[in-house]
Protein backbone atom coordinates (compact mmCIF):
# COMPACT_ATOMS: atom_id res chain seq x y z
CA UNK A 1 0.00 0.00 0.00
CA UNK A 2 1.18 3.35 -1.00
CA UNK A 3 4.47 5.57 -1.84
CA UNK A 4 7.29 3.50 -2.86
CA UNK A 5 9.39 6.46 -2.45
CA UNK A 6 10.04 7.57 -5.92
CA UNK A 7 9.19 10.94 -5.23
CA UNK A 8 11.75 13.67 -3.92
CA UNK A 9 11.68 16.83 -2.58
CA UNK A 10 14.46 18.35 -4.76
CA UNK A 11 14.42 21.69 -4.29
CA UNK A 12 13.01 24.74 -1.91
CA UNK A 13 13.09 28.04 -0.92
CA UNK A 14 11.93 29.90 2.07
CA UNK A 15 11.55 33.54 2.99
CA UNK A 16 13.00 34.70 6.28
CA UNK A 17 10.43 35.17 8.83
CA UNK A 18 9.87 38.94 9.50
CA UNK A 19 7.95 40.66 12.51
CA UNK A 20 6.86 43.14 10.41
CA UNK A 21 5.63 42.96 7.09
CA UNK A 22 8.40 44.06 4.49
CA UNK A 23 5.41 45.34 1.85
CA UNK A 24 7.23 44.80 -1.36
CA UNK A 25 6.42 41.07 -2.23
CA UNK A 26 2.70 41.90 -4.05
CA UNK A 27 -0.10 39.79 -4.24
CA UNK A 28 -0.34 36.44 -2.84
CA UNK A 29 -0.33 35.45 -6.49
CA UNK A 30 3.27 37.37 -7.19
CA UNK A 31 3.88 35.50 -4.17
CA UNK A 32 3.64 32.46 -5.40
CA UNK A 33 4.87 33.00 -8.42
CA UNK A 34 8.28 34.60 -6.56
CA UNK A 35 8.69 31.43 -4.22
CA UNK A 36 8.14 29.35 -7.36
CA UNK A 37 10.76 30.32 -9.09
CA UNK A 38 12.93 30.71 -6.23
CA UNK A 39 12.25 26.36 -5.13
CA UNK A 40 13.06 25.86 -8.81
CA UNK A 41 16.22 27.54 -9.11
CA UNK A 42 17.42 25.91 -6.03
CA UNK A 43 16.29 22.67 -7.61
CA UNK A 44 18.34 23.64 -11.01
CA UNK A 45 15.08 22.59 -12.87
CA UNK A 46 13.21 24.73 -16.03
CA UNK A 47 10.37 26.12 -14.98
CA UNK A 48 8.72 24.84 -18.37
CA UNK A 49 8.74 21.36 -16.72
CA UNK A 50 6.19 21.80 -14.31
CA UNK A 51 3.29 20.20 -14.64
CA UNK A 52 1.75 19.82 -11.61
CA UNK A 53 0.80 22.29 -8.57
CA UNK A 54 -0.43 22.28 -4.86
CA UNK A 55 -1.78 25.42 -3.77
CA UNK A 56 -3.89 26.74 -0.78
CA UNK A 57 -6.13 29.90 -0.20
CA UNK A 58 -4.65 32.86 -1.99
CA UNK A 59 -6.52 36.44 -1.15
CA UNK A 60 -7.26 37.30 -4.58
CA UNK A 61 -9.76 34.23 -5.05
CA UNK A 62 -11.88 32.34 -2.70
CA UNK A 63 -12.35 29.58 -5.50
CA UNK A 64 -10.92 27.98 -8.61
CA UNK A 65 -7.62 28.54 -6.90
CA UNK A 66 -5.52 26.11 -8.40
CA UNK A 67 -6.89 27.26 -12.18
CA UNK A 68 -6.06 31.46 -11.35
CA UNK A 69 -2.40 29.60 -10.02
CA UNK A 70 -2.07 27.75 -12.72
CA UNK A 71 -2.92 30.51 -14.99
CA UNK A 72 -1.05 33.02 -13.83
CA UNK A 73 2.15 31.06 -13.45
CA UNK A 74 1.49 30.55 -17.34
CA UNK A 75 1.52 26.68 -16.76
CA UNK A 76 -0.90 24.33 -18.12
CA UNK A 77 -0.64 21.39 -15.69
CA UNK A 78 -1.57 17.47 -15.13
CA UNK A 79 -2.01 18.24 -11.64
CA UNK A 80 -3.81 21.24 -9.73
CA UNK A 81 -4.59 20.62 -5.58
CA UNK A 82 -6.34 22.88 -3.73
CA UNK A 83 -5.21 21.80 0.00
CA UNK A 84 -7.35 23.26 3.13
CA UNK A 85 -6.16 21.67 6.06
CA UNK A 86 -4.88 24.65 8.22
CA UNK A 87 -1.44 23.91 9.54
CA UNK A 88 -1.36 20.25 8.31
CA UNK A 89 -1.65 22.15 4.62
CA UNK A 90 2.42 21.74 3.51
CA UNK A 91 2.63 18.48 4.56
CA UNK A 92 -0.44 17.09 3.04
CA UNK A 93 0.59 18.97 -0.44
CA UNK A 94 3.90 17.17 -0.57
CA UNK A 95 2.47 13.48 -0.10
CA UNK A 96 -0.31 14.90 -3.13
CA UNK A 97 2.29 15.83 -4.81
CA UNK A 98 4.28 12.48 -4.43
CA UNK A 99 1.12 10.45 -5.10
CA UNK A 100 0.87 12.43 -8.66
CA UNK A 101 4.48 11.81 -9.52
CA UNK A 102 3.91 8.18 -8.61
CA UNK A 103 0.92 7.78 -10.51
CA UNK A 104 2.92 9.18 -13.49
CA UNK A 105 0.53 12.21 -13.82
CA UNK A 106 2.72 14.71 -13.16
CA UNK A 107 7.12 15.17 -13.44
CA UNK A 108 7.68 17.88 -11.33
CA UNK A 109 5.18 19.45 -8.68
CA UNK A 110 5.24 22.62 -6.93
CA UNK A 111 3.93 23.58 -3.46
CA UNK A 112 4.07 26.74 -2.26
CA UNK A 113 2.55 28.57 0.89
CA UNK A 114 2.98 32.39 0.20
CA UNK A 115 2.60 34.10 3.37
CA UNK A 116 3.13 37.62 3.42
CA UNK A 117 0.81 40.84 3.62
CA UNK A 118 -1.12 41.26 0.04
CA UNK A 119 -1.09 44.87 -0.82
CA UNK A 120 -4.89 46.52 -0.19
CA UNK A 121 -6.18 49.33 -1.67
CA UNK A 122 -6.36 52.38 0.24
CA UNK A 123 -9.89 52.92 0.13
CA UNK A 124 -10.71 49.58 1.34
CA UNK A 125 -13.17 48.89 4.05
CA UNK A 126 -11.45 47.80 7.33
CA UNK A 127 -11.98 44.27 7.29
CA UNK A 128 -14.15 43.50 10.57
CA UNK A 129 -11.96 41.19 13.08
CA UNK A 130 -12.97 37.62 12.61
CA UNK A 131 -13.07 34.21 14.76
CA UNK A 132 -9.86 32.73 13.97
CA UNK A 133 -10.02 29.37 12.49
CA UNK A 134 -13.89 29.05 13.24
CA UNK A 135 -16.28 29.54 10.59
CA UNK A 136 -18.61 32.44 11.80
CA UNK A 137 -21.21 31.92 8.38
CA UNK A 138 -24.77 30.82 9.30
CA UNK A 139 -25.33 27.19 9.69
CA UNK A 140 -22.05 26.98 10.67
CA UNK A 141 -21.93 25.03 13.98
CA UNK A 142 -19.33 26.68 15.04
CA UNK A 143 -21.32 29.93 14.72
CA UNK A 144 -24.53 28.70 16.38
CA UNK A 145 -22.86 26.03 19.18
CA UNK A 146 -18.85 27.32 20.05
CA UNK A 147 -18.31 30.65 19.13
CA UNK A 148 -21.37 32.56 20.90
CA UNK A 149 -19.51 30.98 24.05
CA UNK A 150 -16.52 32.27 23.44
CA UNK A 151 -14.90 29.48 22.64
CA UNK A 152 -12.85 30.96 19.47
CA UNK A 153 -9.58 31.10 17.94
CA UNK A 154 -6.72 28.94 19.01
CA UNK A 155 -5.18 29.58 22.70
CA UNK A 156 -8.77 27.98 24.27
CA UNK A 157 -9.07 25.25 21.93
CA UNK A 158 -5.12 24.12 22.58
CA UNK A 159 -5.94 24.79 26.55
CA UNK A 160 -9.01 22.44 26.99
CA UNK A 161 -6.56 20.01 25.65
CA UNK A 162 -3.75 20.11 27.86
CA UNK A 163 -6.21 20.77 30.67
CA UNK A 164 -7.89 17.36 29.77
CA UNK A 165 -4.37 16.14 29.31
CA UNK A 166 -3.22 16.98 33.13
CA UNK A 167 -6.20 15.73 34.13
CA UNK A 168 -5.49 11.93 33.07
CA UNK A 169 -2.13 12.23 32.65
CA UNK A 170 -0.58 14.80 35.02
CA UNK A 171 0.37 17.68 33.66
CA UNK A 172 4.65 18.85 34.26
CA UNK A 173 5.05 22.22 33.33
CA UNK A 174 8.78 22.47 33.79
CA UNK A 175 8.71 19.45 30.77
CA UNK A 176 6.68 21.41 28.28
CA UNK A 177 8.73 24.49 29.27
CA UNK A 178 11.68 22.70 27.88
CA UNK A 179 10.31 22.06 24.33
CA UNK A 180 10.29 25.48 24.14
CA UNK A 181 13.89 26.32 25.69
CA UNK A 182 15.38 23.51 23.68
CA UNK A 183 13.64 24.69 20.57
CA UNK A 184 15.41 28.29 21.37
CA UNK A 185 18.55 26.65 21.48
CA UNK A 186 18.23 25.35 18.31
CA UNK A 187 17.08 29.09 17.59
CA UNK A 188 20.04 30.26 18.17
CA UNK A 189 21.75 27.88 15.68
CA UNK A 190 20.07 29.39 12.61
CA UNK A 191 20.54 32.98 11.69
CA UNK A 192 16.94 32.89 10.18
CA UNK A 193 15.24 32.61 13.29
CA UNK A 194 13.22 35.34 14.71
CA UNK A 195 14.68 34.48 17.98
CA UNK A 196 18.26 34.06 16.88
CA UNK A 197 20.89 35.28 19.21
CA UNK A 198 17.93 34.95 22.57
CA UNK A 199 18.49 32.21 24.45
CA UNK A 200 15.72 31.14 27.48
CA UNK A 201 15.26 29.39 29.89
CA UNK A 202 12.76 27.46 31.72
CA UNK A 203 11.86 29.77 34.26
CA UNK A 204 11.58 32.52 31.91
CA UNK A 205 8.85 30.60 29.96
CA UNK A 206 7.21 29.62 33.33
CA UNK A 207 7.11 33.34 34.17
CA UNK A 208 5.80 34.52 31.36
CA UNK A 209 1.70 35.29 31.34
CA UNK A 210 -0.30 32.77 31.77
CA UNK A 211 -2.66 33.23 28.70
CA UNK A 212 -5.40 30.40 29.20
CA UNK A 213 -4.66 28.18 31.93
CA UNK A 214 -2.36 25.94 31.76
CA UNK A 215 -1.03 27.78 28.64
CA UNK A 216 2.12 30.20 29.22
CA UNK A 217 2.94 33.06 26.74
CA UNK A 218 6.27 31.75 25.63
CA UNK A 219 4.49 27.96 24.59
CA UNK A 220 2.42 30.33 21.73
CA UNK A 221 3.44 30.55 18.66
CA UNK A 222 5.38 34.13 17.54
CA UNK A 223 3.08 35.21 14.07
CA UNK A 224 5.25 36.76 11.46
CA UNK A 225 4.95 37.09 7.86
CA UNK A 226 7.09 35.13 5.39
CA UNK A 227 6.46 32.46 2.98
CA UNK A 228 7.82 28.51 1.55
CA UNK A 229 8.06 26.27 -0.94
CA UNK A 230 9.20 22.64 -2.18
CA UNK A 231 9.45 21.22 -5.64
CA UNK A 232 8.77 17.84 -5.70
CA UNK A 233 9.57 15.47 -8.25
CA UNK A 234 10.19 12.06 -10.07
CA UNK A 235 13.42 10.46 -10.00
CA UNK A 236 14.86 11.03 -13.31
CA UNK A 237 15.06 15.04 -12.52
CA UNK A 238 15.98 14.30 -8.94
CA UNK A 239 18.62 13.14 -10.08
CA UNK A 240 19.91 15.65 -12.40
CA UNK A 241 18.90 18.03 -9.16
CA UNK A 242 21.60 20.37 -7.72
CA UNK A 243 21.01 18.68 -3.96
CA UNK A 244 20.49 15.03 -2.59
CA UNK A 245 17.28 14.33 -2.99
CA UNK A 246 14.85 13.81 -0.17
CA UNK A 247 12.66 11.05 -0.94
CA UNK A 248 8.99 11.33 0.52
CA UNK A 249 8.67 7.18 1.51
CA UNK A 250 5.74 6.99 3.89
CA UNK A 251 2.55 9.34 5.01
CA UNK A 252 -0.25 9.38 6.93
CA UNK A 253 -3.29 11.93 6.89
CA UNK A 254 -6.06 11.34 9.46
CA UNK A 255 -8.95 14.53 9.18
CA UNK A 256 -10.87 13.73 13.19
CA UNK A 257 -13.33 16.77 13.64
CA UNK A 258 -13.19 20.30 13.52
CA UNK A 259 -14.21 21.33 17.47
CA UNK A 260 -12.27 19.71 20.28
CA UNK A 261 -15.63 19.35 22.42
CA UNK A 262 -16.87 16.77 19.34
CA UNK A 263 -13.61 14.53 19.69
CA UNK A 264 -14.76 11.01 20.11
CA UNK A 265 -11.18 10.74 22.31
CA UNK A 266 -9.79 14.33 22.53
CA UNK A 267 -6.56 11.82 24.05
CA UNK A 268 -6.34 10.21 21.33
CA UNK A 269 -4.58 12.99 18.41
CA UNK A 270 -4.95 12.09 14.63
CA UNK A 271 -1.57 11.74 14.62
CA UNK A 272 -1.97 8.52 15.93
CA UNK A 273 -3.33 6.86 12.65
CA UNK A 274 -1.07 8.77 10.41
CA UNK A 275 1.89 8.08 12.12
CA UNK A 276 1.08 4.45 11.95
CA UNK A 277 0.29 4.57 8.11
CA UNK A 278 3.58 6.62 7.39
CA UNK A 279 6.06 4.36 9.57
CA UNK A 280 4.26 0.72 8.30
CA UNK A 281 4.08 2.45 4.53
CA UNK A 282 8.01 3.45 4.79
CA UNK A 283 8.56 0.22 6.62
CA UNK A 284 10.79 2.05 9.53
CA UNK A 285 10.56 1.75 12.84
CA UNK A 286 10.49 4.96 15.07
CA UNK A 287 13.88 4.13 16.10
CA UNK A 288 15.40 4.43 13.01
CA UNK A 289 14.64 8.07 12.50
CA UNK A 290 17.31 10.43 12.90
CA UNK A 291 15.27 13.84 13.75
CA UNK A 292 12.06 14.80 14.04
CA UNK A 293 10.38 17.96 13.37
CA UNK A 294 6.87 18.38 14.80
CA UNK A 295 4.77 20.81 14.50
CA UNK A 296 4.82 23.08 17.65
CA UNK A 297 1.90 25.76 17.41
CA UNK A 298 1.67 24.96 21.39
CA UNK A 299 3.93 23.04 23.32
CA UNK A 300 1.13 20.78 24.10
CA UNK A 301 1.13 19.74 20.58
CA UNK A 302 4.79 17.88 20.48
CA UNK A 303 4.35 16.54 23.60
CA UNK A 304 1.46 14.86 23.07
CA UNK A 305 2.79 14.07 18.97
CA UNK A 306 5.95 12.29 20.53
CA UNK A 307 3.50 9.93 22.58
CA UNK A 308 0.79 9.55 19.85
CA UNK A 309 3.12 9.06 16.96
CA UNK A 310 5.10 6.50 19.06
CA UNK A 311 8.48 8.03 20.01
CA UNK A 312 7.30 7.17 23.39
CA UNK A 313 4.25 5.24 25.13
CA UNK A 314 0.81 7.11 26.32
CA UNK A 315 1.18 9.34 28.70
CA UNK A 316 5.12 9.60 29.18
CA UNK A 317 6.27 12.47 27.05
CA UNK A 318 7.06 14.86 30.17
CA UNK A 319 9.74 11.95 31.18
CA UNK A 320 10.69 11.80 27.23
CA UNK A 321 11.14 15.09 27.28
CA UNK A 322 12.93 15.61 30.62
CA UNK A 323 15.30 12.41 28.73
CA UNK A 324 16.33 13.29 26.09
CA UNK A 325 18.20 16.46 24.29
CA UNK A 326 15.86 17.49 21.94
CA UNK A 327 18.67 20.24 20.36
CA UNK A 328 20.59 19.64 17.02
CA UNK A 329 23.16 18.01 18.87
CA UNK A 330 20.78 15.96 21.61
CA UNK A 331 20.07 12.21 21.12
CA UNK A 332 16.78 13.11 20.01
CA UNK A 333 16.81 16.20 17.69
CA UNK A 334 13.29 18.02 17.13
CA UNK A 335 12.54 21.44 15.44
CA UNK A 336 15.94 21.95 14.58
CA UNK A 337 15.46 25.05 12.97
CA UNK A 338 13.70 26.53 16.09
CA UNK A 339 10.28 25.05 15.56
CA UNK A 340 7.42 27.39 14.60
CA UNK A 341 7.82 28.81 18.53
CA UNK A 342 11.40 30.25 17.90
CA UNK A 343 11.93 30.40 13.98
CA UNK A 344 8.53 32.51 14.03
CA UNK A 345 5.02 30.97 12.61
CA UNK A 346 4.18 32.50 8.87
CA UNK A 347 0.76 31.44 8.34
CA UNK A 348 0.41 27.88 6.83
CA UNK A 349 3.85 28.61 5.68
CA UNK A 350 4.60 27.33 9.59
CA UNK A 351 3.52 24.25 8.33
CA UNK A 352 5.90 24.24 5.56
CA UNK A 353 8.71 24.92 7.60
CA UNK A 354 8.69 22.12 9.29
CA UNK A 355 9.14 19.93 5.81
CA UNK A 356 11.78 22.21 4.99
CA UNK A 357 13.88 21.34 8.56
CA UNK A 358 13.98 17.92 7.73
CA UNK A 359 14.44 18.01 4.12
CA UNK A 360 17.73 20.88 4.88
CA UNK A 361 19.04 18.11 7.64
CA UNK A 362 18.43 15.23 4.87
CA UNK A 363 20.55 17.51 2.06
CA UNK A 364 22.88 18.64 4.77
CA UNK A 365 21.72 22.24 4.62
CA UNK A 366 21.48 22.98 8.11
CA UNK A 367 24.61 25.04 9.03
CA UNK A 368 25.19 25.31 12.18
CA UNK A 369 22.26 23.38 13.50
CA UNK A 370 23.25 19.95 11.35
CA UNK A 371 22.61 16.76 12.91
CA UNK A 372 25.66 14.79 11.47
CA UNK A 373 24.56 12.07 8.98
CA UNK A 374 20.95 12.84 9.44
CA UNK A 375 19.18 10.43 6.69
CA UNK A 376 15.95 10.05 7.89
CA UNK A 377 13.29 12.52 9.09
CA UNK A 378 9.93 12.49 10.75
CA UNK A 379 7.55 15.84 9.44
CA UNK A 380 3.97 16.04 11.56
CA UNK A 381 1.47 18.77 10.17
CA UNK A 382 -1.70 20.19 12.55
CA UNK A 383 -4.21 21.88 11.59
CA UNK A 384 -7.23 23.13 13.52
CA UNK A 385 -7.12 22.24 17.33
CA UNK A 386 -4.91 19.48 16.43
CA UNK A 387 -8.48 18.15 14.55
CA UNK A 388 -6.56 17.16 11.15
CA UNK A 389 -2.74 16.24 11.15
CA UNK A 390 -0.41 14.72 8.60
CA UNK A 391 2.68 12.63 9.08
CA UNK A 392 5.40 12.78 6.38
CA UNK A 393 8.69 9.89 6.36
CA UNK A 394 11.45 11.67 4.66
CA UNK A 395 14.66 9.63 3.99
CA UNK A 396 18.18 10.46 2.00
CA UNK A 397 19.73 8.13 -0.24
CA UNK B 1 -19.12 46.08 25.66
CA UNK B 2 -19.02 44.86 21.83
CA UNK B 3 -21.74 42.94 20.30
CA UNK B 4 -21.05 39.20 21.29
CA UNK B 5 -21.90 36.73 18.33
CA UNK B 6 -24.97 35.16 18.53
CA UNK B 7 -26.57 31.64 17.33
CA UNK B 8 -28.55 31.66 14.61
CA UNK B 9 -30.84 29.18 14.61
CA UNK B 10 -31.72 27.01 11.48
CA UNK B 11 -34.79 25.10 10.66
CA UNK B 12 -33.24 21.87 12.25
CA UNK B 13 -31.57 23.63 15.20
CA UNK B 14 -34.93 25.65 16.02
CA UNK B 15 -36.17 23.16 18.51
CA UNK B 16 -33.24 22.97 20.86
CA UNK B 17 -33.13 27.09 20.97
CA UNK B 18 -37.03 27.13 21.71
CA UNK B 19 -36.52 24.84 24.38
CA UNK B 20 -33.89 26.44 25.95
CA UNK B 21 -36.07 29.72 26.01
CA UNK B 22 -38.97 27.72 27.72
CA UNK B 23 -35.60 26.55 30.44
CA UNK B 24 -35.78 23.02 28.97
CA UNK B 25 -32.90 21.32 27.66
CA UNK B 26 -33.79 18.97 24.30
CA UNK B 27 -31.47 17.13 22.71
CA UNK B 28 -31.46 14.95 19.70
CA UNK B 29 -32.08 10.84 20.29
CA UNK B 30 -30.95 8.68 17.17
CA UNK B 31 -33.45 4.97 18.61
CA UNK B 32 -31.19 2.99 15.86
CA UNK B 33 -27.87 4.14 17.19
CA UNK B 34 -29.18 4.48 20.90
CA UNK B 35 -27.54 7.38 21.33
CA UNK B 36 -27.44 11.08 21.99
CA UNK B 37 -26.97 13.75 19.61
CA UNK B 38 -25.14 16.82 19.90
CA UNK B 39 -25.19 19.72 17.97
CA UNK B 40 -28.42 18.78 16.32
CA UNK B 41 -28.29 17.49 13.22
CA UNK B 42 -30.20 16.52 10.35
CA UNK B 43 -29.63 12.97 10.25
CA UNK B 44 -27.55 10.96 13.01
CA UNK B 45 -23.62 11.30 12.58
CA UNK B 46 -21.82 8.03 11.78
CA UNK B 47 -24.55 6.24 10.14
CA UNK B 48 -26.41 9.24 8.69
CA UNK B 49 -29.88 7.28 10.15
CA UNK B 50 -32.86 9.28 9.27
CA UNK B 51 -34.70 8.42 12.67
CA UNK B 52 -33.81 11.59 14.91
CA UNK B 53 -36.14 12.44 17.37
CA UNK B 54 -36.05 15.41 20.08
CA UNK B 55 -36.64 14.42 23.94
CA UNK B 56 -35.62 16.69 27.01
CA UNK B 57 -32.31 16.02 28.95
CA UNK B 58 -32.03 16.13 32.17
CA UNK B 59 -29.63 19.21 32.41
CA UNK B 60 -27.06 18.06 34.25
CA UNK B 61 -23.59 16.61 33.40
CA UNK B 62 -19.80 17.05 34.61
CA UNK B 63 -17.06 19.20 33.67
CA UNK B 64 -15.10 17.50 30.68
CA UNK B 65 -11.99 20.18 30.42
CA UNK B 66 -11.69 23.99 30.66
CA UNK B 67 -9.96 26.74 30.19
CA UNK B 68 -9.61 30.06 32.23
CA UNK B 69 -8.68 32.40 29.32
CA UNK B 70 -6.96 35.45 31.25
CA UNK B 71 -7.08 37.26 27.54
CA UNK B 72 -10.05 38.06 25.30
CA UNK B 73 -10.28 35.27 23.12
CA UNK B 74 -11.49 37.85 20.63
CA UNK B 75 -12.50 41.36 20.47
CA UNK B 76 -16.31 40.72 21.76
CA UNK B 77 -14.71 39.69 25.14
CA UNK B 78 -13.18 42.74 25.71
CA UNK B 79 -13.59 43.54 29.44
CA UNK B 80 -14.98 40.19 30.20
CA UNK B 81 -11.79 38.55 31.53
CA UNK B 82 -11.38 35.55 32.20
CA UNK B 83 -13.51 33.82 30.62
CA UNK B 84 -14.59 30.67 31.99
CA UNK B 85 -14.98 28.09 29.36
CA UNK B 86 -15.71 24.91 29.43
CA UNK B 87 -16.80 21.43 27.82
CA UNK B 88 -19.06 19.57 29.46
CA UNK B 89 -20.40 15.89 29.28
CA UNK B 90 -24.17 15.53 29.50
CA UNK B 91 -25.34 12.82 31.61
CA UNK B 92 -26.73 11.54 28.35
CA UNK B 93 -23.32 11.09 26.70
CA UNK B 94 -23.10 14.11 24.42
CA UNK B 95 -20.37 17.15 25.04
CA UNK B 96 -20.77 20.58 24.58
CA UNK B 97 -18.74 23.65 24.57
CA UNK B 98 -20.46 26.14 27.30
CA UNK B 99 -19.47 29.12 30.05
CA UNK B 100 -19.37 28.39 33.48
CA UNK B 101 -21.30 30.92 35.83
CA UNK B 102 -21.94 31.35 39.68
CA UNK B 103 -18.44 29.91 40.31
CA UNK B 104 -14.66 30.93 41.34
CA UNK B 105 -12.57 30.08 38.62
CA UNK B 106 -9.92 28.19 41.11
CA UNK B 107 -12.98 26.29 42.05
CA UNK B 108 -13.30 24.78 38.59
CA UNK B 109 -12.35 21.05 38.36
CA UNK B 110 -12.52 18.29 35.82
CA UNK B 111 -14.81 16.29 36.98
CA UNK B 112 -17.17 18.76 39.02
CA UNK B 113 -20.83 18.12 38.45
CA UNK B 114 -22.76 20.81 37.02
CA UNK B 115 -26.50 21.88 36.09
CA UNK B 116 -27.53 23.86 33.20
CA UNK B 117 -28.29 27.38 33.36
CA UNK B 118 -30.56 28.94 31.07
CA UNK B 119 -28.95 32.42 30.38
CA UNK B 120 -31.02 34.85 28.34
CA UNK B 121 -29.19 37.22 26.40
CA UNK B 122 -30.73 40.88 27.06
CA UNK B 123 -32.91 42.72 24.62
CA UNK B 124 -32.17 39.34 22.30
CA UNK B 125 -34.89 37.03 21.99
CA UNK B 126 -32.19 34.34 22.62
CA UNK B 127 -31.32 32.21 25.73
CA UNK B 128 -27.70 30.39 26.08
CA UNK B 129 -26.71 26.85 27.99
CA UNK B 130 -24.02 27.91 30.16
CA UNK B 131 -23.64 25.77 33.17
CA UNK B 132 -22.86 26.17 37.34
CA UNK B 133 -22.24 23.79 40.30
CA UNK B 134 -24.97 21.39 41.00
CA UNK B 135 -26.65 22.13 43.70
Amino acid sequence: MGLRGAAAIVGMAEWRPERRPPGHRGTTLEQWASLARAALADAGIDPRQVNGICTGGIRESASFVPSTVAEYLGMPVNFAEFVDLGGATAAGMVWRAAAAVELGIADVVLCVVPASPAPVPSDAPAVPAGYGASSDRFGSPQAEFDIPYGNVAQNCGYALIAQRYGHTYGYDPLALAKIAVDQRTNACANPDAIFYGQPITAEDVLNSPMIADPIHMLEIVMPVSGGAAVVVAGAEAARRARHRPVWISGFGEHVAFKTPTYADDLMQTPIGPASDQAFAMAGMARREVDMVSIYDCYTITVLMTLEDAGFCPKGEGARFIRSHDLTYRGDFPCNTHGGQLSFGQAGLAGGMSHVLDGARQIMGRAGAGQVPGCRTAFVSGNGGIMSEQVALILQGD
Amino acid sequence: MPDRPLPAPTPTSQPFWDGLRRRQLLLQYSPSTRRWVYYPRGLAPGTLADDLEWREAAGTGTVYTFTVARRPTAPAWEGASPQLIAVVELDEGPKVTTELVDIDPDAIRIGLRVQAVFEDVPGRDVTLLKFAPLR
